[in-house]
């Protein structure tokens, strides 16, 4: 079928299977490959892109509902990777394998796009449908309270998370 | 300081002038072979092996080649450090690329037993060294003054009596000229003069990372590219009889779908018969114009199989003939010194438990996948998400038919690995099915077959007895494990004085493999709870008791191989001691602390975790404290920190709820529903300390995780009086 819809600001067409989920579309017809396939039922978060601001698991969500729908993934939240997030992610050095870092920082967008001081227990309600396999969590909150602007330090510096 | 490998004589250095201006130093090192290999893959041992490249351009730039496959250890930042350092360049001014897969221009390239530092650290110093030893030499001759009245730094010659200056990107011309270095002749740093080495360096990719930008196997087009998706039995070894593929192949977007047959197995040896489990299988591949359009009609296959043997077992089967074997003599003696059964029989206090691990998975978060096509002519180019090219590119061969050296492997960034890349099968499967379509083909693994295909870590069975004098000293030990066979060497072996190692072996034809602290993993867990509970009974302070066994007489290590050094444990016990304030604080009812050590790959490590238990049975964790003794010389501390982290959480998934159960031959388990990693609502926060030792500096990837499960058991213990002899904890604490 085919599908009009915006991603990161770009009016788009794509003619798709109408049960094929946006995260396909996204990595295999529109070749954005930064938003990835972790499990393909929700558990992961590896996914996760913004659906009219709000975070969503693109492996979810069909084409025959993204009529007119606008999208942002990882390659448009910032035109240079000057989100605070991504700079947050870049000066506490959070990933290790990376690859669920897309997920996460978009997870964290859609939670500061609500919340621009979240506390721990918010980092946590928004963050638990991330998975990182290589469990970088200490410095994903780091990075997200840098990027709301209530850090008591960085990663780099030597802290070790405060979770407890 | 001993460095674990030598240079071999024949080592030498070859510059070349490349296009645009740069300089090319390729230097050819030969390292001795690994002390010890705890992953069990060969480690490549050629008359040469050249390790790394280091490129200086005009303008002062310079490319450092990362040789190992980089799957979030940090290696790809960690090794152009160790260059960068002794080249003496700021690393600002480093660019790090990743190498192929080229035995013939890097020797080994494997992610795997924490191997990469140990093997490495020595020649990737003199490779760098080298370097700036041909830069000192340019600008002395190009001042014409002696070598030894010049000195470096950030990547400029200063002839220290004048004060001249001279960057290394204007001596290019002149070093292309000059013979290379000998690598076994050039100086080395002072250790206490580094700059970059023991500092803390961002990871390189990171900005890639967090703009997304491809970099995975996962990510990987190729022009005409198709998308394949392959199912195979869910029972292990199962054959392909018939499947449906006329009707395939007719669906929308389905370019072609065939049954892969593998060549026959082998007719004589140990495997006579059987298809290796991490080779290629029979299955159905289905090749389409997109991924989505593949699993789209794999809902559609129908395929008849032949389930093979492996049918008939299942975790019931295997719990079944473990209790039998517990009850009989072992089937094998690993080791015995003195006399244990008497040792035992005459004890003061004797003390008897079983301990049970079960089979966890990798769980990479990229699924296996892997990209390949035959070139026109008829080599094979592969790119791939693998901790092990070079084995990779053996099995390709021996499969397809194809000369090593006509298969081309790039690789790609690995989205995790944790030993499950340390097989190639899904790079031998992109690589057939490329052939037989026809077409160049990019084979991605569902999470369900990632889940159904594993290579697990191995469950065990442990069957303690361990017999105390009226001191409280351990004088006895017997360990008859089952499946999981324990290492001759393994603690408290040398240590106890009447001391059986046991095994007995369940045939089965379920797959396993290396998976991040292989062995150690679950042994750790079993052997430390295990010496808690010995030390429970003998009233004694679990941790001065694992002290006191240190610090015991021993018996002398074997000659060969790498011996586990009990001065270098109790130094990290009591570092985890000092540092977790261990018996300093009066700890209310339902909170305890536990502590366990381990050695393995190389590093030793002790772990102290807090841990408090709610009425109901809610776990907490308050903390994790970990001190560890990798050598000398933490190369990132950056990245040492990470890994710490990892290793600890990684600790906690497999405690926590992490199992794989086989029903009917095949994987219960499909997805992470039933299978869980931890979330960012259940970490506590790790403390990690380093002790500096003057030895070899070793990796991090995965000693750190081996005393952390036991550490939590043995706190549960103390909070709860509840000893758990079985993972993963599930709801046992709701009891």
């Amino acid at each position: 079928m085919p599908v009009n819809l915006k991603v990161n600001g770009k009016s788009v067409s794509v003619d798709v299977p109408s049960d094929m989920p946006l995260l396909w579309i996204l990595r295999d017809v529109l070749n954005l490959k930064g938003t990835k396939y972790g499990c393909g039922v929700a558990q992961c978060g590896a996914c996760t892109v913004h659906l009219s601001g709000v975070a969503v698991r693109s492996c979810q969500i069909p084409a025959s509902a993204l009529s007119g729908a606008t999208i942002t993934t990882i390659e448009g939240l910032s035109p240079d990777g000057s989100h605070p997030l991504q700079k947050a992610w870049v000066d506490i050095d959070v990933p290790q394998c990376g690859y669920c870092q897309a997920g996460q920082i978009m997870s964290a967008a859609g939670l500061l796009a609500r919340n621009k001081k979240p506390t721990d227990a918010d980092i946590d309600n928004a963050m638990s449908g991330n998975l990182c396999r290589c469990a970088s969590y200490h410095r994903i909150r780091e990075a997200i309270h840098k990027a709301a602007g209530q850090s008591a330090g960085t990663a780099a510096a030597g802290t070790n998370g405060k979770s407890e | 300081m001993t460095t674990p490998h030598a240079v071999d004589r024949r080592s030498f250095l070859r510059v070349t002038a490349i296009a645009g201006g740069g300089l090319l130093l390729s230097a050819y090192v030969r390292p001795l072979h690994a002390a010890l290999n705890t992953v069990g893959e060969p480690i490549a041992d050629d008359p040469f092996m050249p390790n790394a490249f280091i490129k200086i351009f005009a303008d002062g730039h310079v490319v450092i080649i990362g040789k190992n496959p980089e799957v979030g250890q940090g290696i790809k930042t960690s090794l152009p450090m160790i260059i960068a350092e002794e080249l003496d360049v700021d690393w600002k001014s480093v660019t790090v690329e990743q190498g192929d897969s080229e035995p013939a221009k890097y020797g080994n390239q494997a992610a795997g037993g924490s191997t990469g530092t140990p093997t490495n650290w020595d020649n990737h110093r003199r490779v760098g060294a080298a370097g700036r030893a041909l830069m000192v030499a340019a600008a002395a001759k190009t001042w014409n003054v002696p070598e030894s009245e010049c000195a470096t730094a950030s990547g400029v010659v200063t002839h220290t009596p004048s004060k001249r200056t001279i960057a290394y990107g204007k001596l290019l011309a002149v070093a292309a000229t000059l013979p290379a270095p000998d690598l076994a002749k050039v100086t080395l740093k002072d250790p206490k003069t580094f700059r970059i080495i023991g500092t803390r360096v961002r990871s390189v990719q990171v900005k890639e990372i967090v703009t997304g930008k491809p970099m995975y196997g996962i990510d990987v087009m190729v022009p005409g590219m198709y998308h394949a998706v392959f199912e195979k039995c869910p029972v292990f070894g199962g054959k392909v009889i018939s499947a449906n593929v006329d009707k395939i192949k007719k669906l929308p977007g389905i370019k072609d779908a065939f049954i892969v047959e593998p060549p026959a197995p082998p007719t004589s040896g140990p495997q006579a018969g059987q298809q290796a489990l991490d080779g290629l299988l029979s299955g159905v591949a289905i090749i389409a114009e997109s991924w989505w359009a593949a699993k789209t009609a794999r809902k559609q296959l129908e395929i008849k199989w032949d389930e093979g043997t492996t049918a008939s077992q299942s975790s019931e089967s295997f719990a079944a003939a473990a209790a039998a074997l517990s009850k009989q003599a072992p089937a094998r003696s690993v080791r015995k010194d003195g006399d244990p059964d008497t040792a035992f029989a005459s004890a003061a206090k004797k003390v008897e438990a079983q301990y049970y691990y079960p089979y966890i998975t990798h769980a990479t978060l990229e699924p296996q996948n892997c990209t390949a096509q035959i070139t026109k002519d008829g080599k094979c180019e592969i790119w791939a998400p693998t901790q092990m090219p070079g084995p990779g590119r053996a099995l390709v061969s021996r499969t397809l038919g194809i000369p090593e050296a006509d298969i081309i492997i790039h690789l790609t960034r690995l989205g995790g690995g944790f030993g499950r890349r340390l097989k190639n099968d899904y790079m031998v499967e992109a690589a057939w099915i490329a052939r037989q379509a026809g077409v160049p083909v990019k084979l991605l693994w569902t999470r369900e077959d990632d889940m159904a295909h594993g290579h697990f870590r191995q469950q065990g069975w442990h069957n303690y007895k361990g017999g105390l004098d009226a001191t409280g000293k351990l004088v006895s030990w017997h360990d008859h494990s089952i499946m999981d066979p324990v290492a001759a060497t393994e603690f408290p072996a040398r240590f106890v004085p009447n001391l059986e190692i046991s095994y007995s072996p369940i045939t089965n034809g379920i797959p396993t493999g290396a998976l991040r602290a292989p062995v150690s993993n679950g042994q750790a867990f079993a052997h430390q709870s295990f010496i808690d509970e010995c030390a429970h009974a003998a009233g004694k302070d679990p941790l001065q008791f694992r002290i006191d066994l240190l610090s015991g007489p021993a018996i002398a290590p074997p000659a060969q191989g790498f011996a586990f050094d009990a001065v270098r444990a109790r130094g990290v016990v009591e570092l985890v001691r000092d540092k977790s304030g261990w018996g300093k604080k009066s700890l209310p009812k339902g909170r305890g602390m536990g502590v366990a050590f381990h050695f393995s790959h190389r590093g030793y490590f002790a772990a102290v975790v807090d841990a408090s238990v709610g009425a109901k049975g809610a776990l907490t964790i308050h903390k994790i404290h970990i001190a560890g003794d990798i050598g000398s010389q933490i190369v990132n501390a950056n990245g040492a920190e990470k890994q710490c982290q990892s290793a600890a959480l990684e600790a906690l998934s497999h405690a926590f709820g992490q199992q794989i159960t086989i029903t009917n031959g095949h994987v219960l388990q499909t997805n992470f529903d039933a299978y869980p990693l931890l979330r960012i609502n259940q970490v506590p926060p790790v403390e990690s300390h380093f002790l500096i030792t003057d030895n070899p500096p070793t990796g991090l990837g995965e000693p750190a995780l081996p005393p952390v499960i036991p550490a939590l058991c043995n706190a549960i213990f103390v909070a709860t009086g509840k000893r758990i002899r079985s993972l993963p904890l599930g709801t046992q604490l709701n009891a």
